[in-house]
């Protein structure tokens, strides 16, 4: 049972030298007790960490899985006391608005994790700078999502900023792009750190420059880690919502209106429609959850279930992409 | 990025000035973006001092200690929801702590195949995934109706304590607690089982060479090894619970009426926020933009304190 028994003893029929000296595995001595009611203990520990995950998977799977339909993606939620219905703007809304966060967030938390691995080196400003953004990359990680979503409303919302538009998308994705700008960077940076050195004083070796060796030699190496990070971070952001719930509030509309895809109007006047879902409010299915969640409505609140269940299937989808990533390039 | 092969092998060329400003031009743009995020967090900070400035000038640091929260009256205070911040977060720790280090134990120390334990390590690490509004819709619909028949027997038999005093009705503090652990629960296992992980392996050959067993090698040479790394994380859980928001909004029941009770209704910071942002205005939006203040200053007393403890003590075990 532990390492000492097998060390020494490996085989207790023989009549080894140790069985003579008494050096014997006995599990009534206290230590070897305390050794298995410690084991017992961890283990017990490690079955209830897992238990929730099971509990929740479970649930989602079973009361969501049930009203999986295509009606479901092609209907608006129903009202109150109604039947029916699906959560099609939600599920366009939440790519949407997370893919706005993503576009505003990717660009630039990979320049800052390239800064951070590539240029913060030299005088003494370089690295007081250094200093500065990875003690604001870790700090900003650490700040509430809540926090994200209050700071946005009142930079944007509150004060109608974009156009005069209060709650949009636009200002849901700014909210998002808050909340995974710490672990792009982060990741971008750590994925650089990985690259070896030699590879960037050939580049130098052979006369690039600073721009082509980064873009063409550091970048393309590290590829893999900072994908798996900016996977994770998206996927983190698109189950958010408390950043959301005061940015890009809810709608019970489709994102854009439904003559958009038939040809009775103008293909100017469509084409300026798609902006819509950027200076209005938008759906998701995060916010979704939460305002479906506590109806008093069984309707709504399978509606709740169901979204729940593509969000999970979503990010955990996300999730074993990204570490199937790390696997294929660790080969 | 061609190479020119020239006749006279080590002629100087002169960089074009084309090349030049191009490096230049991108190390300026990747310095700002990097700086961005300082300046946002800078930003988030000056924004929400602004906004709350007219609460603190009216009510001061009494607003810290005063639990009436009465927007008919125009009197605010965050006690009740502070006090409900700091005890839903640190309880929650004192349940997740032995829990998550015990599983992350589990997994790294060879008491199980390597295929199980890295079974365990992913489901784990997936739970982190799941997010925490569908955690919340959980909670309300199947994890409070279950464990509320616990509750009713703890207020039964434990009721003479004030903790236990009043009768469980659904929503509340204890349930939120527990959604709390669910949540933090991966962190700590993960950041754990990283710092177990990175003990070297000398450390335990040695404490198994003077003869110690399995258990006395982890209590006395590779815990106290791996501890700073799973104190950081420790520290990171309790700043990530304080901020928790949606579950807890879903399941805390949102009330603002003190009770030192576990069982009755409470509020956080976070979920008074969620909570009554959306329908407030006038002094109110400005006394939960103090109240905002006071949930980000303390996650970032948490999140410097825990960066501070993991230089501290690392450097005692290098």
């Amino acid at each position: 049972m532990t390492p000492i028994s097998e060390a020494i003893d490996p085989n207790p029929k023989a009549g080894s030298l140790f069985r003579k000296s008494g050096l014997r595995f006995r599990p009534s001595l206290p230590r070897n007790l305390w050794n298995a009611v410690m084991t017992t203990l961890v283990a017990i520990a490690a079955g209830v960490a897992v238990l929730p995950l099971v509990l929740v998977l479970a649930f989602v799977l079973i009361k969501g899985g049930q009203l999986i339909s295509l009606k479901l993606f092609t209907e608006l939620p129903p009202a109150p006391g109604m039947g029916g219905g699906g959560i099609g703007n939600a599920v366009i809304g939440t790519i949407l608005v997370t893919g706005i966060g993503a576009l505003l967030a990717v660009p630039v938390g990979i320049g800052g994790g390239i800064y951070l691995a590539e240029f913060a080196q030299g005088g003494r400003i370089a690295r007081a700078l250094k200093v500065f953004v990875r003690f604001g990359t870790n700090v900003l990680s650490g700040v509430p999502s809540i926090i994200c979503g209050v700071f946005i409303y009142a930079l944007i919302v509150k004060t109608r900023l974009l156009f005069g538009q209060s709650y949009s998308g636009i200002a849901g994705g700014m909210a998002l792009a808050v909340l995974m700008l710490p672990t792009i960077i982060k990741t971008t940076d750590e994925g650089l750190k990985l690259v070896p050195d030699e590879l960037r004083w050939g580049a130098i070796g052979v006369g690039a420059s600073k721009f082509t060796t980064v873009m063409k030699i550091t970048l393309p190496a590290a590829f893999t880690p900072i994908a798996t990070g900016v996977v994770l971070g998206i996927a983190r952001a698109a189950g958010e919502t408390a950043p959301l719930i005061f940015t890009a509030l809810f709608s019970n509309y489709w994102p854009w209106p439904e003559t958009i895809l038939s040809g009775d109007t103008a293909l100017l006047e469509r084409l300026s429609q798609l902006k819509d879902p950027l200076l209005n409010p938008v759906a998701s299915m995060s916010v979704l959850i939460f305002n479906f969640a506590s109806t008093p409505y069984p309707e709504l609140q399978s509606l709740a279930w169901a979204a729940s269940f593509i969000l999970v299937i979503m990010i955990l989808g996300a999730n074993l992409l990204a570490r199937w990533l790390g696997r294929f390039a660790a080969r | 990025m061609t190479v020119s092969v020239n006749q006279q092998p080590f002629r100087n060329r002169r960089r074009p000035l084309s090349e030049r400003m191009l490096d230049q031009g991108f190390r300026l743009l990747v310095t700002a973006l990097a700086c961005s995020v300082g300046i946002i967090l800078l930003w988030i900070l000056r924004i929400i001092v602004k906004e709350s400035l007219p609460a603190i000038g009216e009510f001061g640091l009494s607003f810290l200690t005063k639990s009436a929260w009465d927007p008919v009256s125009n009197e605010y205070g965050a006690f009740t929801a502070i006090y409900g911040t700091l005890v839903s977060s640190l309880l929650a720790l004192a349940i997740a702590v032995p829990l998550g280090v015990g599983t992350a134990i589990f997994i790294t120390e060879n008491l199980i195949p390597r295929r199980i334990s890295s079974l365990l390590g992913l489901m784990v690490e997936l739970l982190a995934a799941i997010p925490s509004v569908v955690l919340g819709l959980w909670a309300i619909v199947v994890m409070e109706p279950a464990i509320r028949p616990i509750l009713t027997w703890l207020h039964t038999t434990l009721g003479w304590l004030p903790l236990f005093d009043t009768e469980p009705q659904g929503p509340g503090m204890a349930p939120a607690i527990l959604i709390l652990v669910v949540m933090i629960l991966p962190i700590i296992t993960a950041i754990s089982r990283d710092a177990l992980q990175q003990v070297p392996g000398e450390l335990r050959q040695a404490a198994y060479g003077i003869g110690t067993t399995r258990w006395g090698a982890i209590c006395q040479v590779i815990l106290p090894a791996a501890i700073s790394g799973i104190m950081g994380g420790v520290m990171l859980s309790l700043g990530r619970a304080m901020g928790e928001t949606m579950a807890v909004t879903m399941i805390i029941g949102n009330s603002n009426n003190f009770s030192l009770s576990l069982l009755a209704p409470g509020n956080t910071i976070a979920s008074m926020i969620a909570n009554q942002f959306g329908e407030a205005d006038g002094s109110q939006v400005s006394s939960l933009m103090y109240a905002s203040l006071v949930l980000m200053l303390l996650t970032l007393i948490v999140n410097i304190l825990a960066q501070w403890i993991v230089r501290k003590l690392s450097l005692r075990y290098q």
